[in-house]
């Protein structure tokens, strides 16, 4: 079932202590085979977006070494191809522009890059949105051209960080199948971030549970269910139980401090939500409640 | 309709007060002998030519101050070293009124065009400067992560980028400072006299033409509310538009 792809991506001993004295990442050590679709699941805080950015190479981590390819990940790079909560599409140009400006920017002649953009977005289903603009469409149209554009620029490895976050429920599962459907196309590398469950269930290969204070690794899960994969597959909720039990289980063995934010604050408003729920100096069995709460998910 | 009576009754009123209030005609003329002085001085040439004159100086310094002030501010907001050294700087010379400079001017260039034209850019470039500072430093940070993660650097990123993504803040600069230069050239003109709209207004001053300075002045206005409308103010609405600032309506 798994793809049996070499070692795309190398973690080893990484970690990352932030100015404030934050442990972020501690004794993190994970592999990604190419052609692997891997989830970092956690709470707000547990260091997976740290882990990500790093790997995006937006800074470098206190100790141990990542490398893709077997080479050294040193500053950001075009293999490396980021995707953020917000579509980061360009308001002045039309969808069209917006694809064909960055492939042109990595050498594309006019007429290569407009076949690609064309291709791609007939991936995404924007056919006939060829020459909207962007402030024309709607937060989850928005997304799948930003999709698109990622998928065109055709990165060695794609990370994404909560890249449906914003979106609602309904249009965030739509954008759960396409991505299934293009990505059992294309099988690109990729480290999907997102603290919902069944998110992280449906996408993945491979679920990497994260815990915080100080950001570990917790738990690893195999996920075989074959694609597409339906949110409501029994297998995949029995996973979801198991991973919130190893959550629950972290959640009572850390001693309960006060504790800042260690997530660069990337998009403070969104992550606001479910922050407070690990940020307050609160009792740890009303924070058992609302993680369970969290756990659960707006709409898992 | 309803800005037309306003203005009727105001004009009205002029031509009231100018026929039974304290002052001479000759001091206070009717709006009729104002548009008369206009209608004579267009048909003879000397608005035009005047006009002409003004507008050419106003372009040549503004051309000066959008190629100067433009790049600068975009430096400005990409460099903190820059920043740190000529920002003190620039925030007090834009506190200088622009006909300041206009001694200086004539001591550097003598009575030249040279000298107005300078007056013009000192009025105009600094504003420009600051609106693209603003412009480029109220980018979405967002938008500049994007593009690095596309691997966008370069001529690309500037031109493609940090100026498309300011212009809405720089148009608004470009206005402010198309302004201050028409300001500045009226200013200028006014004082040392060498043809334009300036010298129509002293001409009309030293004989005691007061129907050919108040038609000179409308003139004055007319050419800024025209650039204003029409130029700025539509360019100013498409970029809005374009960029999803504006609702659709």
């Amino acid at each position: 079932m798994l793809p049996a792809g070499h070692i795309k991506i190398s973690i080893q001993e990484v970690q990352h202590r932030y100015g404030n004295d934050v442990q972020a990442l501690e004794h993190v050590n994970l592999d990604v085979r190419s052609g692997e679709f891997v989830c970092l699941l956690g709470p707000s805080g547990c260091g997976k977006s740290t882990l990500l950015y790093a790997l995006a190479g937006h800074f470098p981590p206190s100790a141990g070494s990542i490398t893709i390819d077997d080479k050294q990940v040193v500053g950001p790079g075009p293999e490396r191809l980021l995707m953020f909560q917000e579509a980061g599409l360009f308001p002045w140009m039309t969808v069209m522009q917006n694809l064909t400006f960055a492939l042109r920017s990595r050498g594309l002649d006019r007429r290569a890059a407009k076949g690609r953009a064309l291709e791609y977005l007939g991936q995404v289903h924007l056919n006939g949105f060829e020459n909207s603009l962007p402030h024309e469409l709607s937060g989850g149209m928005r997304m799948r051209v930003s999709l698109a554009r990622a998928l065109a620029m055709d990165p060695a490895v794609l990370l994404m960080d909560e890249p449906f976050g914003a979106l609602d429920a309904e249009t965030r599962g739509h954008m759960h199948q396409l991505l299934q459907r293009i990505w059992v196309r294309s099988r690109k590398t990729v480290v999907f971030v997102t603290h919902n469950v069944r998110e992280a269930l449906v996408l993945g290969d491979r679920v990497v549970v994260m815990a915080g204070r100080p950001g570990r690794i917790l738990h690893e899960l195999t996920v075989t269910v074959p694609r597409p994969r339906d949110p409501d597959d029994e297998q995949l909720v029995e996973y979801s139980r198991e991973i919130r039990k190893a959550l629950r289980a972290a959640e009572a063995a850390t001693i309960p401090r006060g504790f800042p934010t260690p997530v660069p604050d990337t998009h403070p408003a969104t992550y606001g939500e479910d922050t407070d729920a690990l940020d307050e100096g609160a009792g740890a069995a009303g924070r058992a409640g609302r993680d369970a709460a969290w756990a659960v998910g707006r709409d898992l | 309709m309803q800005q037309v009576v306003p203005v009727v009754m105001l004009l009205g009123l002029w031509a009231a007060i100018s026929k039974v209030g304290p002052w001479p005609a000759l001091l206070f003329p009717s709006p009729f002998a104002v548009l008369k002085s206009f209608i004579s001085m267009a048909a003879d040439g000397r608005l035009v030519a005047g006009a002409l004159k003004s507008l050419s100086r106003l372009f040549q310094g503004y051309f000066i101050s959008v190629c100067v002030g433009l790049p600068l501010g975009v430096l400005i907001a990409r460099m903190p070293w820059l920043n740190r050294g000529l920002k003190p700087l620039i925030s007090g010379l834009q506190a200088l009124p622009s006909i300041c400079w206009l001694p200086l001017a004539i001591l550097w260039f003598g009575l030249s065009e040279s000298a107005i034209i300078f007056v013009v850019v000192m009025g105009s470039l600094l504003s420009v400067t600051i609106a693209t500072e603003d412009g480029i430093r109220g980018i979405p940070p967002q938008l500049l992560a994007v593009s690095g993660t596309l691997g966008i650097r370069g001529l690309r990123l500037y031109a493609g980028v940090l100026i498309p993504a300011a212009l809405p803040g720089i148009i608004t600069g470009l206005k402010l400072g198309w302004s201050f230069a028409w300001r500045a050239l009226m200013a200028g003109e006014l004082l040392f006299v060498a043809g334009g709209l300036g010298q129509l207004l002293t001409t009309g001053r030293e004989l005691l033409d007061v129907p050919q300075v108040m038609a000179v002045m409308g003139a004055i206005i007319l050419i800024g509310v025209a650039t204003d409308r029409l130029l700025f103010q539509t360019v100013e609405a498409r970029v809005r538009r374009r960029w999803g600032l504006v609702a659709p309506t």
